[in-house]
């Protein structure tokens, strides 16, 4: 799929932006802002860079994705459906009893969910892992792990940071949403992030910072990152909490609650005019 | 030889250096304690399978769940309050949740640990490690059966969690003795009380069933070294038979087999039970010896325990 054109990606982008909207308001509930601002790089990931079959799902030299801020599921299960994991039509029933759509990813539910998330900060050890048993296997795959930026006070990522450093991961890629907003508001303001790039740099990774809706800064930086060589690779990515709908922007309020019937139209709304 | 001193965590890194050759797929990791846990002696003979991670045991479980997501049968090891309680959560989301094929092994559980005292001692790791749906919970009663039971864990697909002393203990079994999970084992027959034990104190429970034998009574003595799942059909057997019992772990009467047990006699088939055990309490430093004693974990206060027991049927 890699001969697809960036106007097409960020137009995927926004119609998986649209079923995480549309699929919080059916639930009630759930993570719509950290959904909005990981769209672009989760169609980038899903419809260009990742080698996978969605039909077949424990294909064995797939390219691997843990969603380690696993609130934002729906914008995971949004690309899986639209990729071809399932049906588009389940997209609905996210939060719903029965629903192999949990309010976090489950490993085995769904097609496509590599790992179980929800609790913070574990992804990347897991993620470390695959990334390992790849290279124990021989296996060309790579592995990529988002990671929410409010997530990386979480130590146990600082851990796996180590560690990926120490068993030289190359094939293992970290990206970090930061949008800059956790639920108490500014990661500055909680317990601060910054100098981030220069964290992960001297935990001995390559580090790349892009503007995270900027389409052809992701390629490129997905790019670098496949063809590193002798450490593993972060990109950080400048986000906008609730990118696309206007009154979501930069709104922490939306990090875990759904659009109200007022708000849901006027959401629908831009969304679809994004959409070309 | 039945009755010689040895470390299960001797042939728990015998098993696993033997598994290096026979499967393919185990993994071994350790946090900077393989020399203590003997998972060294796999790292010996198949380094290119031995995973160290550093004093950091919420990353080795992390990564062990992806190693298993992977295909790799994978044990995990380091001291019981570090392989459990360090890391519970973690457990609980990565392995336990998508059952994946992750042993989490731990030496150096129980009182017995001695001199490092209450924060190297574990006490609860039985009783949080149960409380996780899918995980097996597995205290084998000597060397020989730690031996057997890790090679039954690396063919058992899912999560299951394996405790074991620190100390070199007498071994109650046959060195050729067969583990099947979740099946007890009636070592010695008896009709007055049931003693259920597990882990070392198994043989502490032997040793009780000798001492009353010299009062006239007799016990019958299972070895449960499943906690969960329990075998319920070996211990109704033997308490419909006994009429009362007793249960005996290195490990607080909280959660572990004696809470297991009262459950299953509650539920199913009530008959007066003691608890030997640590009481809702810490550990400290001193000689294991000593330790036993001052926390009510020595064969004399099984005997006791026993006659409470026995004199409270109706």
């Amino acid at each position: 799929m890699s001969d697809i054109t960036v106007a097409e990606l960020e137009n995927i982008a926004n119609r998986l932006r649209l079923h995480a909207v549309e699929m919080t308001y059916a639930a009630r509930s759930g993570h719509p802002g950290g959904s909005l601002s990981a769209a672009d790089m989760m169609a980038a990931l899903y419809f260009s860079f990742m080698n996978h079959d969605p039909k077949n799902p424990s294909w064995e030299d797939r390219d691997r994705f843990v969603l380690s801020k696993g609130h934002v599921a729906p914008i995971l299960y949004a690309a899986l459906a639209e990729a071809g994991y399932f049906p588009v039509d389940d997209l609905i029933t996210l939060r719903k009893m029965g629903s192999k759509l949990q309010g976090h990813p489950v490993r085995g539910k769904v097609p496509g969910v590599e790992m179980s998330t929800g609790s913070l900060g574990q992804g990347l050890s897991m993620a470390c892992g695959i990334a390992l048993a790849g290279k124990m296997d021989g296996k060309e795959y790579k592995t990529i792990c988002m990671l929410g930026d409010g997530e990386m006070q979480e130590g146990q990522n600082w851990e796996a940071a180590m560690f990926a450093r120490q068993y030289g991961l190359t094939n293992l890629i970290a990206i970090v949403d930061r949008n800059r907003l956790q639920i108490t508001g500014d990661t500055e303001g909680a317990v601060g992030l910054e100098p981030l790039p220069e964290k992960w740099k001297s935990f001995g990774w390559n580090v790349i910072i892009i503007d995270g809706h900027n389409m052809r800064q992701i390629l490129e930086a997905l790019d670098k990152a496949g063809n590193a060589k002798t450490r593993p690779t972060v990109i950080i990515m400048k986000t906008v909490k609730g990118k696309g709908v206007s009154f979501m922007e930069n709104n922490a309020g939306f990090h875990g609650r759904a659009c109200t019937d007022e708000e849901y139209p006027r959401a629908v709304e831009e969304l679809r005019g994004l959409i070309q | 030889m039945t009755g010689e001193k040895l470390a299960q965590r001797s042939y728990y890194g015998k098993a696993l250096a033997e598994l290096a050759s026979t499967n393919p797929n185990v993994v071994v990791m350790d946090a900077d304690l393989a020399g203590s846990t003997k998972t060294s002696d796999f790292q010996k003979v198949c380094p290119q399978r031995f995973v160290e991670v550093g004093i950091a045991e919420q990353n080795m479980i992390g990564i062990a769940a992806g190693l298993a997501a992977s295909g790799k049968t994978v044990f995990a090891s380091t001291f019981g309050v570090f392989a459990t309680g360090r890391c519970w959560e973690q457990i609980r989301l990565g392995v336990a949740y998508p059952k994946l094929n992750v042993k989490i092994v731990a030496t150096h559980c129980g009182i017995s640990v001695g001199e490092d005292g209450a924060s190297h001692q574990a006490l609860e790791d039985m009783a949080i490690m149960r409380a996780l749906p899918n995980m097996v919970v597995v205290a084998p009663a000597d060397a020989y059966e730690a031996y057997a039971a890790t090679k039954v864990l690396a063919d058992y697909n899912g999560p299951a969690y394996m405790r074991m002393g620190r100390a070199d203990f007498p071994t109650v079994l046959p060195e050729d003795v067969k583990f099947e999970i979740g099946k007890a084992s009636v070592l010695q027959e008896g009709s007055d009380v049931t003693i259920v034990g597990c882990g070392q104190m198994v043989s502490y429970c032997l040793e009780a069933a000798e001492e009353l034998r010299s009062e006239g009574l007799t016990a019958e003595v299972i070895n449960m070294s499943t906690i969960k799942p329990l075998d319920k059909e070996t211990l109704f057997a033997s308490v419909g038979k006994t009429g009362c019992c007793v249960t005996v772990e290195e490990h607080s009467i909280i959660g572990g087999l004696g809470s297991a047990v009262a459950e299953a006699l509650c539920e199913e088939k009530l008959v007066p039970l003691e608890r030997i055990g640590t009481k809702d309490t810490f550990g400290e430093s001193g000689k294991p010896a000593d330790l036993m004693v001052k926390y009510g974990l020595t064969t004399a206060d099984i005997v006791e325990a026993a006659k409470k027991s026995i004199s409270r049927k109706g």
